[in-house]
């Protein structure tokens, strides 16, 4: 091993803390590499991170609210959209941007510092970011405006939407890393988005629903999710159905699998 | 000292298992530059790829207490929308390295211009080549691989690159692939021919450029002048 401060690439299996800060550092380039790539200089540049999904959410917001769309509580339509689609954003295009993200950076595989796992993590971070900063964003501009009431229990919000974007990215690195073993993965993932979409919870509540129903949507984790961060916000006047119990075995499991398919293609990657 | 160990590397495609090349071993000590021969296909590229790390063997091993680069000249890391000063960035990142001092060096060395703040696409590949040469040469390491660097740029491109790497890092490992035989001879003092899965090696460029020519079946055309080898 070269000591000298200008040499090159490190040993292949440093100690941890050297390790985790040559990975904190990587993942620090890959995201700036990331947003100037996606964002670039012109116009608002970085901003779009957020802008876009706040854009979404508001025309979501205005389509529900004008078309009184009929979600089955008393819950202000603009509340209930603000919660589903900012949660919906958040899931949904985790594994949007991992999806083929390999393929597409397979060059910067001749970085020995640069590990697959990294390019998930820096794209997982900024879908994070952006979905946050659109979310908390909006939620103040909607109390401001008196849309809504700040959130009953922030601590409860702040969880809810954690065990979302755990759900996300393990469903992010799982479709990731099999998607380069088989394009079905980016083919068919389309149309499962779009189904799941409103299945998720963004667009019900469970305790509207029939019983039948209520017992087919409770098998998606995403529900349960939605429904608690909801329970956050309103309280008792979400009438919340989750089962934690449920949700965090769940993500688990997800976990497992998404590392198992990500470590057996980061053995067999070809650099482009 | 880079110690390679009965590597072997197997390909599955759809008509079965391509075995590329196997019980493949050698050192490569600091000062050594080892030239390597063969026909398209033969493995060389994927050889560098494993020596450098971005992919596994399937079996044998490489061990190394030096740093290792990537295949020099290589411009597919390059994000194509970013621009060259953004390129430089991210590697001075990546590695930890000063960038004021890294773009100050492929600005003067790449030559590129006002065209180092443009976006990489917009590049000719000439300047593509410049540009991954010179960021190539920022960061400094113990073992250089060298894959065909002859086949881009222009005589002075060339001359300024063979003065950064054969004078001014003189005292580095290297390993270099290149179809012209020439430039093997000139810079290595090792050489190896890879066929048939197996790599041959040799002390003397000539015993290793005939053997070459022989397993390609090269033979001189009529009225072909009777030097070994072209000084191109």
């Amino acid at each position: 091993m070269a000591t000298a401060p200008s040499s090159g690439a490190p040993a292949p299996r440093p100690p941890l803390w050297p390790a985790l800060r040559i990975q904190l550092r990587v993942v620090d380039a890959l995201l700036r590499r990331e947003m100037l790539t996606r964002y670039g200089r012109h116009n608002i540049g970085f901003l779009w991170l957020f802008v876009e999904p706040m854009i979404f959410t508001i025309g979501v917001t205005i389509l529900w609210t004008a078309t009184k769309s009929v979600h089955g509580s008393d819950l202000p339509i603009a509340a209930f959209a603000l919660t589903g689609y900012s949660s919906v954003l958040l899931w949904r295009n985790m594994p949007g941007r991992c999806i083929g993200a390999l393929q597409n950076n397979l060059a910067l595989m001749y970085h020995r510092n640069i590990q697959v796992f990294d390019i998930y993590i820096a794209r997982l971070l900024l879908e994070f970011g952006g979905a946050t900063i659109s979310f908390a964003a909006l939620t103040v501009l909607f109390i401001s405006i008196e849309w809504m009431e700040p959130p009953e229990d922030f601590l409860k919000v702040a969880l809810g939407w954690i065990l979302i974007t755990w759900f996300g990215s393990a469903l992010a690195i799982g479709l990731g890393a099999l998607s380069h073993m088989s394009e079905l993965v980016d083919k068919l993932w389309h149309p499962a988005s779009y189904l799941l979409f409103p299945l998720s919870g963004a667009a019900f509540i469970v305790a509207a629903l029939p019983q039948f129903a209520q017992d087919i949507v409770l098998w998606i984790p995403t529900v349960h999710g939605i429904e608690f961060v909801r329970e956050g916000f309103f309280g008792s006047r979400a009438r919340a159905t989750y089962d934690l119990g449920y949700l965090i075995p769940f993500n688990m499991v997800l976990t497992l699998i998404a590392l198992i398919a990500l470590r057996y293609v980061s053995r067999r990657v070809v650099p482009g | 000292m880079i110690r390679v160990r009965d590597l072997k590397k197997v390909y599955k495609t759809r008509f079965g298992e391509n075995l590329v090349f196997e019980d493949v071993s050698f050192d490569l000590a600091m000062g050594e530059r080892l030239g390597i021969l063969g026909r398209n296909g033969a493995g060389k590229s994927t050889l560098v790829r494993l020596i450098s790390g971005a992919e596994r063997p399937t079996a044998g091993t490489i061990e190394s207490d030096i740093s290792i680069s990537w295949p020099l000249a290589f411009s597919g890391a390059f994000q194509h929308q970013l621009t060259g000063a953004d390129n430089v960035r991210f590697i001075s990142r990546i590695y930890s390295q000063d960038f004021e001092r890294n773009l100050a060096f492929v600005e003067e060395f790449a030559e590129l211009g006002p065209y180092l703040r443009e976006p990489v696409l917009t590049y000719s590949s000439g300047m593509r080549a410049r540009l991954a040469f010179a960021i190539s040469m920022i960061i400094e390491f113990d073992c250089f691989l060298i894959d065909e660097i002859s086949a881009v740029g222009d005589a002075r491109f060339h001359d300024r690159c063979n003065f950064e790497l054969f004078e001014k890092r003189a005292d580095r490992a290297m390993i270099i692939i290149s179809h012209d035989a020439a430039y093997v001879r000139d810079h290595c003092n090792r050489w190896g021919v890879l066929h048939d899965s197996k790599l041959v090696q040799y002390d003397d460029f000539e015993v290793a450029y005939a053997d070459f020519k022989e397993l390609i079946g090269w033979k001189p055309p009529p009225g072909w002048p009777q030097i070994q080898v072209s000084t191109a």
